[in-house]
């Protein structure tokens, strides 16, 4: 590479100095919008380790322009000094946030089976319920998506009183399940189509049942798109707040009602509100970088075609 | 979805009568006694006779027996025909009973006032909430509201294409971009009220609120005057969903050949023109199905209105459903609230036909 082969005139140099300028803003607008997303993070990172002088400063760097504090954890009970002692703080945080943990991961689990069997159905078989066939069903699941919560909200207070499944897992579950179905069938029925039929005439030509070709052949090709459904139901489920808010009192409260809840009471105390926020995010932070690529596969389900 | 992709399968059942008539014998035995179970329950509740329930749950376990039933009875009746609805069947079922029941039992809740806490109970007042409705501005507020918060998704539809095309140029760390880029959707909007609207955003000594007086506002408040207020939850929550349309936009912009802007280039388009010309016009189906997602998801927007101002200042952040759940929390009558989401609906619902039916059009290829 010593000797140019081709010379460049002087009209290229300019061109190069033009996609370096080019180069440059991009990277300039690239960098300026990661901070816009990553600051507030940080910035409820930092704030949890510092104390209220900090804090009234706005000190941003730690060690640089103050000295990290375990305040704030120390007020979960999840700093070093406490986290061996009893705490009735992290107790009351741990119950909510396994509660969170479970209702997410049941109502997504459940929503991923119901989901993809639906799927599976109407992308292989036509059906014929009454007038509905299998465009009117697929609408009819699809459809539920635009269903505000807050239709449903009022009747099932109504309904789980009568139940006695006000305040606990099992009802925020069902709903939670409700909420995501939609979503998993849209995303479940683009993996499915994706896949030929031939793979299971295959398989029922050598004597596998329809559910047998079901379990054995097409689940393992449509795995990538059902972890995607359960990742997007998993960050939409852990995050609800409004039927959290309405159906549950004591028991069943899950991590973001018990944020919303702080808010009020301890405004003032910055690194706890920060220590409490960033737990409660720090799952789904998790999540978002280890398994990005499923995320993205769920969003863009059905969308380029 | 056209005929052909689907899977034919042609099979020789041979189902005793028998069989079939103990498959309908099952549905219908749970069937009776579902409808006995709810009869008692009703006798109990109008004072007819005392059957000792406590809730209304046996119902409930009565009704989940006859549908498990009738998932049964389709394999024992008909066969592998039976077999294939049984994929479909337990899906629709559940959401059938989620949605259909509480809707219709919403209709009934909606026309009549019913505060939780009183020992009254449920008392039909036939059309006072429409009137009570009618006459509220407080509602018509929020359903103005949301009519200004969706107008905002056009200003971050444009943004996310302007990023998602940022991102698919050639960089690299596109993949630490990416993330960094998507983290935003992953919080939860409860803590995003908290971290930005009420630490940032904090007017003595929020980083934001720092910013903003050393770029010259001396006095930076964002949730005292309403339309700085109402402009402050759109960025909040434009912040949080920009990522999910980029994503889309993003996806599709992939999709599209290289050789196409090649092609444009050789023919002396400059790059203004070719994504005018050849970008925009292919990535118009992805786009408007980002859109109207983007719309659905807007219209649900609560959690950050409730935390932050709930509502204030004097209904200027209002949307529908944070109006709704301080209807409720406040006086506790389910009635009028239900009533105010029922109208919400059908709102929606002929709003989002309209949009579809012209998205249908405006996208259809153009030959």
């Amino acid at each position: 590479m010593s000797e140019a082969i081709f010379r460049d005139v002087p009209a290229d140099r300019s061109s190069n100095a033009r996609l370096f300028a080019g180069k440059a803003l991009i990277y300039g607008l690239l960098i300026g919008w990661a901070i816009v997303c990553l600051f507030p993070i940080y910035w409820t990172a930092t704030t949890s380790f510092k104390i209220a002088p900090n804090v009234m400063q706005g000190k941003l760097i730690p060690w640089v322009d103050y000295t990290p504090a375990w305040l704030g954890w120390r007020s979960l009970g999840l700093s070093p000094d406490t986290i061996g002692a009893e705490s009735t703080v992290r107790d009351e945080f741990m119950k909510r946030f396994f509660n969170s943990a479970i209702t997410a991961i049941a109502s997504s689990s459940i929503a991923v089976v119901l989901g993809s069997l639906a799927a599976y159905g109407l992308s292989r078989f036509s059906y014929k319920f009454g007038f509905m066939r299998n465009s009117d069903i697929s609408f009819f699941f699809l459809s539920q998506l635009i269903l505000p919560p807050v239709v449903l909200a009022l009747p099932f207070l109504v309904l789980y009183k009568q139940l006695a499944l006000l305040d606990t897992r099992i009802g925020l579950i069902l709903l939670y399940t409700l909420t995501v179905l939609p979503i998993v069938i849209w995303i479940m029925r683009d993996q499915f189509e994706s896949i030929p039929t031939e793979l299971e005439e295959a398989a029922l030509v050598d004597g596998l049942s329809i559910w047998g070709a079901f379990f054995a052949i097409i689940l393992p090709i449509a795995l990538p798109g059902m972890i995607a459904a359960f990742i997007l139901s998993l960050v939409l489920t852990w995050n609800e707040y409004f039927f959290a808010a309405l159906l549950t009192s004591t028991h069943a409260n899950t991590l973001p009602v018990m944020v919303a809840s702080q808010t009020g009471s301890q405004g003032i105390n910055w690194w706890a509100m920060a220590a409490l926020s960033f737990a409660a995010i720090l799952p789904l932070i998790v999540i978002g970088v280890v398994l990005e690529r499923y995320l993205i596969k769920g969003m863009t389900a059905g969308a380029v075609k | 979805m056209s005929q052909k992709d689907l899977l034919h399968v042609v099979t020789a059942d041979d189902i005793s009568e028998r069989q079939k008539l103990f498959g309908r014998a099952i549905v219908w035995g749970s069937a009776m006694i579902a409808v006995a179970v709810a009869a008692a329950q009703t006798a109990q509740q109008m004072d007819v006779a005392s059957f000792g329930f406590q809730t209304w749950r046996p119902t409930l376990f009565a009704y989940i027996l006859w549908a498990a039933c009738l998932c049964w009875s389709q394999v024992l009746i008909r066969g592998e025909h039976g077999k294939r609805t049984l994929f479909v069947l337990p899906a629709a079922l559940f959401v059938v009973s989620l949605t259909v029941f509480p809707l219709l039992f919403g209709l009934i809740i909606a026309f009549s006032s019913w505060n939780l806490a009183s020992p009254l109970g449920r008392q039909f007042n036939g059309l006072d909430n429409v009137r009570q409705m009618w006459s509220d501005p407080f509602y018509w507020n929020a359903l103005r509201n949301m009519v200004w918060y969706s107008l905002a998704i056009i200003v971050e539809y444009a943004l996310a294409f302007g990023l998602a095309l940022l991102l698919n140029a050639e960089i690299r760390a596109r993949k630490f971009f990416r993330i960094a880029f998507l983290l935003p959707l992953m919080l939860s909007p409860v803590a995003v009220s908290w971290m930005i609207g009420k630490s940032m955003l904090e007017i003595r000594f929020g980083p934001i609120a720092r910013f903003a007086r050393w770029l010259g506002w001396d006095n930076p408040s964002f949730f005292s005057s309403p339309e700085v207020a109402r402009f402050t939850i759109m960025l909040l929550d434009a912040w949080t969903f920009i990522p999910f349309m980029m994503i889309m936009i993003l996806a599709g912009l992939q999709a599209i050949p290289k050789e196409l802007n090649e092609a444009a280039r050789v023919d002396g388009a400059n790059p203004w023109k070719g994504f005018w010309e050849i970008t925009f016009p292919l990535m118009l189906p992805v786009s408007i199905t980002a859109i109207l997602i983007r719309i659905i998801f807007k219209l649900k927007l609560a959690d950050i209105v409730i935390n932050l101002t709930s509502g204030g200042p004097g209904g200027a952040t209002d949307t529908v459903t944070s109006f709704i759940f301080r209807e409720y929390r406040d006086r506790s009558n389910v009635g009028y609230g239900t009533l105010l989401a029922m109208v919400y609906l059908v709102i929606i619902i002929i709003v989002m036909t309209i949009l579809m039916k012209l998205a249908d059009r405006f996208a259809r290829p153009r030959t």
